[in-house]
């Protein structure tokens, strides 16, 4: 034990800067064997903006594991969900949709995805009372629980959608890219950078700023803790899981515009990504989460373009060698 | 007892239930005529198989593991690429299980040691993506497993359905390859759920219990859980893989649907969990159950989905369609986790399932 006096100010916890390191050093990398400058700056543009729309959908399930200690395996399904309900509204306006002015087009998309995350929150506020809240402290059983609710919900959406794909075309206003230069940017990722941004900058300031974040962050650290001061973590929780669930409808309509298509197996495809994603990250932390989603994205966008055939597995590789390095993820929440 | 390693039914209704599901199995060529009794009579075999190897992870060791089907199509495409490449001959055969059985405890023990080297909570999520990149290579690398159609291949002579054996009889029953085939799978199937039941009653299986209820104090006692846990999971491979092989050689065919997706995953999270997990009878009651209800459940819901269209109900016929029993079988599984834990077998040994079987962690 060093000795402090008390007019010191209290020792800085140290940063860790190597995480957000990797992902400049692996883009600059890159730029030798990609060759072209233009073609590079695509590709990067293109991964931040697919890695901002997959740490949207995958802020909700670290910050719900971090909190309770809850694996929601069922994270999928609001994402499908969101999408869905999207569609609900961006079908009857699809005049609107094609009209080529960028405030009729957001007059619709804006309602659309606000509906997507009030349903898919309020589906999780179902989901937690009844799936949850029966086999808290249970790993096990929440696995089964919710991937049971995964299973339940793709079936109705099935159910009430229909098995076939539903085209989901981008607004006229969001088609196309801008050129600069020999560089050809699309609008839509440069949209879907600017909200994903915004969200983690939001997300960062609740957690960092105020009385709430400061909250979640203690209850993240010691449950028991903030307990015992006399704050009720089950609501605090239920919060945080609703928010985590309406943000990944809000992924799942950037997604399917992003594919300009939804349909319900896409909650499948991406609860793997979104795993990889939490894994890399470490479970319960916001900022490994944000990292990885960027980190997967790039290794899909560029090992898509220089060894397509690699692009099958290289997220796995990637998970592999960040395990390799760091065992419990990029930034490992130190409870557990 | 001894064949059931000390480990009997418990109960007299279960023991019952056992003996009806398995000699009607048995007899099933002579009891119910037609190639679809069967069809399903040889999948409940092979599925009692797989879903009681998966018991072992899940229910004696209480790991997640989403990777089984993965094992189970290793054995499937294994036996179909020999059988395909090399034509119908029982050298084909062979070099089949030689390849496939050793890959996936390979496999296996890489995904154990590696995930059981990081945090628990990781074995779930890794065997999911692992898994599902597995899918992606199978599909993709057509040359070797031809892609989405999978490949179908011959039997050797023996188990064809052209070759009779015995002629029709006083009895008037013909025996022929197809039959020979489904006791094939009949007797291997059993055989493996013996030695599994085995397994599970050893000291090996009591360690692996310990680790299931509380895997610091096994640690504590002295025992490697790594390596128990890493041997479980090898264990369960080859066991998923040779039901695996039993599948192929039973369907003449390996592909993607068959022994691959991530719904036949699903499928076997459902058979052992309403069976009843940490129990291994659980898998034959599960399997029974499920694929009974998964063959003629669906064309009754068919008649309940047309029935309710006429009627004129709405949004009924849509959630009756036979496509749509999984939903129906989705919520069952909620209740049946939620409600009774320790599934049909468990129900039935302790009547009101007071000990829940395959806690957490």
């Amino acid at each position: 034990m060093t000795d402090l006096a008390a007019t010191d100010p209290l020792p800085k916890p140290k940063r860790d800067l190597a995480p957000i390191l990797l992902p400049v050093a692996l883009a600059l990398l890159m730029i030798p064997l990609i060759g072209s400058t233009s073609s590079w700056l695509t590709l990067t543009v293109a991964s931040l903006a697919m890695g901002m729309m997959i740490f949207i959908m995958a802020s909700g399930l670290t910050l719900v594991f971090g909190l309770m200690d809850v694996l929601n395996f069922g994270h999928g399904a609001f994402i499908a969900v969101g999408a869905y309900v999207a569609t609900l509204v961006l079908a009857p306006f699809a005049a609107s949709i094609q009209a080529d002015s960028l405030l009729t087009n957001l007059a619709v998309l804006a309602p659309a995805a606000l509906l997507s995350m009030a349903v898919s929150g309020a589906l999780g506020l179902v989901v937690e009372r009844v799936l949850i809240l029966p086999v808290y402290g249970q790993h096990l059983k929440q696995i089964l629980m919710t991937t049971g609710g995964l299973i339940v919900a793709e079936q109705t959406l099935y159910a009430l959608w229909g098995p076939q794909i539903i085209p989901m075309p981008l607004p006229a206003s969001l088609r196309g890219s801008f050129i600069i230069g020999d560089v050809a940017i699309a609008k839509y990722r440069v949209l879907a950078m600017l909200i994903g941004l915004g969200v983690f900058i939001a997300i960062q300031l609740v957690l960092n700023r105020t009385k709430l974040g400061l909250l979640i962050r203690a209850g993240v650290e010691n449950r028991e803790m903030v307990e015992a001061l006399g704050y009720r973590i089950r609501r605090l929780f239920l919060g945080v899981f609703m928010t985590g669930s309406a943000l990944a409808g809000l992924g799942g309509v950037m997604w399917a515009l992003y594919r300009e298509q939804v349909h319900a197996s896409m909650s499948d495809d991406l609860t793997v990504l979104i795993f990889i994603v939490v894994i890399i990250g470490g479970l319960g932390s916001i900022g490994g989460c944000f990292i990885g989603a960027i980190l997967v994205a790039m290794v899909a966008n560029y090992g898509g373009f220089l060894v397509p055939k690699l692009a099958l597995v290289s997220n796995i590789l990637l998970m592999v060698a960040i395990l390799m390095w760091r065992p419990r993820g990029l930034y490992a929440v130190t409870s557990r | 007892m001894m064949i059931l390693s000390g480990d009997p039914p418990r109960s007299r209704v279960l023991t019952l239930v056992l003996v009806v599901i398995i000699l009607a199995l048995a007899a099933t060529p002579f009891l119910f005529p037609g190639a679809k009794a069967l069809n399903v009579a040889a999948k409940i075999c092979i599925f009692a198989t797989l879903v009681a190897s998966y018991d072992l992870l899940l229910g004696y060791t209480g790991s997640v593991s989403f990777a089984h089907t993965m094992f189970y199509g290793i054995g499937s495409y294994a036996i179909a690429i020999a059988l395909y490449g090399m034509g119908p001959n029982w050298a084909a055969v062979a070099t089949g299980i030689v390849a496939g059985l050793p890959l996936a405890a390979l496999l296996a023990l890489a995904i154990g040691l590696f995930s059981l080297r990081v945090a628990a909570i990781f074995f779930a999520m890794i065997t999911l993506a692992v898994a599902s990149a597995f899918q992606v290579l199978a599909s993709q690398l057509s040359w070797l497993t031809g892609g989405e159609d999978g490949r179908s291949f011959q039997l050797p002579e023996l188990l064809r359905p052209g070759t009779v054996l015995i002629s029709k009889n006083l009895f008037g029953f013909e025996i022929n390859g197809r039959i020979l085939t489904f006791y094939l799978v009949f007797a291997i199937s059993g055989l493996m759920i013996l030695a599994l039941l085995r397994v599970v009653n050893s000291p090996f299986g009591r360690v692996l219990q310990a680790i299931r209820e509380n895997r610091f104090r096994a640690e504590a006692l002295g025992f490697r859980t790594v390596f128990h846990l890493t041997y479980a999971n090898c264990l369960a491979a080859l066991v998923a893989a040779s039901a695996g092989i039993l599948n192929a050689l039973w369907l003449r065919y390996a592909g993607p649907d068959t022994s691959l997706s991530f719904s036949i995953m699903l499928d076997i999270l459902l058979m052992v969990v309403i069976g009843g997990m940490g129990t291994i009878y659980g898998a034959i009651i599960g399997a029974t159950i499920f694929i009974l209800a998964q063959n003629y459940l669906q064309s009754l819901m068919g008649v309940a989905s047309k029935a309710a269209d006429e009627a004129g109900l709405p949004l009924l016929p849509g959630l009756l369609h036979p496509d749509r029993w999984l939903l129906w079988l989705g919520l069952l599984f909620i209740a049946s986790v939620y409600f009774f834990p320790t599934g049909v077998v468990g129900r039935l040994r302790h009547g009101g399932g007071k000990k829940p079987a395959g806690a957490s962690h």
